[in-house]
């Protein structure tokens, strides 16, 4: 029984760096992600397909009403980039639809701040 | 992959299941130190619970993160709590608080970029670490207010001592506000919202 003990292993340099947390792929041709804000709104325009990875079912499952891509990674418990490269390939198949937020850039835009001062006043 | 089983996914309550017009949104950034109440913020005047998203940083995060004993952490995770405003049928407001760590927020890419402007949430009795965030905000051009939560035992300081402290350019709006309660956080973003709308009347 004296070999019985864990022999502890030698700290390796190269093997403290933590592995990769998440290893979702299925873009194997390296192609550039699509261009997702975290307000990016995501739309199914399908129900799951049989060739969608469970993640992506999920997806399009919670798109059948209009969500962002922040609440698609909160609801799915994945970090935003995760999620974004699920998106990517829905959006290439043409499973979901996405409209990009309004960002600063199109500012000046007057109209649309009265508008978020009418709706906050409301609230 | 730790993947949960997909059946136990809910997604939002049926009461927070957007219009099928809502597809417009934007977002506002609320900034501050730890503890300094981002997330009561965002959670006063959300309609919906608040959720979280995060994001694994790697590489870029080291030689910035300053954590003893970790030094040989190559992945950070970030995590930002966030709600949500409808304004109409067709536009969302999406808020988003972020927690301590303040110089990983701005490597979250697209974060700052987009929004129309940011709330910087201080706390007078650590006035300093407001600073950094400021500096960013300003290196960036993000247009921003200041809010200043008031904390029952926080010392009441004037509001010119308070704006020479952290060098405040006299055009940026500074109020005060208590993030717990939904009318006043709303008026912190109106004030957000009607300092934007100034900026984008052409001078002259």
């Amino acid at each position: 029984m004296s070999s019985s003990r864990r022999e502890r292993r030698k700290a390796d340099p190269a093997l403290s760096d933590p592995e990769r947390l998440y290893v979702i792929t299925g873009d194997p041709d390296g192609s550039e992600r699509a261009a997702l804000d975290l307000v990016t709104m995501v739309v199914s325009k399908s129900q799951p397909t049989p060739t969608v990875q469970p993640e992506q079912a999920v997806i399009l499952r919670l798109c059948q009403a209009p969500l962002s891509v922040a609440e698609i990674s909160a609801y799915l418990s994945l970090p935003f980039s995760v999620v974004t490269s699920l998106l990517t390939e829905l959006l290439a198949t043409e499973l979901i639809e996405s409209r990009a937020p309004i960002v600063r850039a199109t500012l000046p835009d007057r109209s649309l701040l009265e508008a978020v001062m009418h709706g906050l006043q409301k609230l | 992959m730790d993947f949960r089983n997909s059946d136990t996914i809910t997604g939002p309550r049926s009461e927070d299941v957007l219009p099928t017009t809502a597809t417009a949104a934007v977002k506002v950034v609320i900034v501050g130190g730890f503890g300094v109440g981002k997330t009561t913020m965002v959670g006063s005047v959300s309609e919906i619970r608040p959720l979280t998203t995060e994001e694994t940083m790697t590489q870029a995060g080291v030689g910035v993160d300053d954590n003893f004993g970790v030094e040989s952490k190559t992945a950070t995770t970030v995590a930002m709590d966030f709600g949500r405003i409808s304004i109409s049928e067709e536009l969302i407001l999406y808020l988003f608080g972020t927690p301590g760590q303040e110089r990983f927020w701005f490597l979250w890419n697209g974060l700052f970029e987009g929004a129309l402007g940011a709330v910087v949430l201080i706390d007078t009795r650590r006035l300093e670490v407001s600073f950094d965030v400021i500096g960013r905000l300003e290196e960036r051009g993000v247009p921003f207010v200041v809010a200043v939560n008031t904390f029952p035992d926080a010392p009441n300081h004037p509001v010119e001592a308070l704006r020479s402290a952290l060098d405040l350019p006299d055009e940026v709006p500074m109020i005060d506000c208590d993030a717990r309660l939904r009318a006043s956080s709303r008026d912190v973003l109106m004030t957000l919202m009607r300092y934007l709308h100034r900026l984008a009347v052409p001078l002259g």
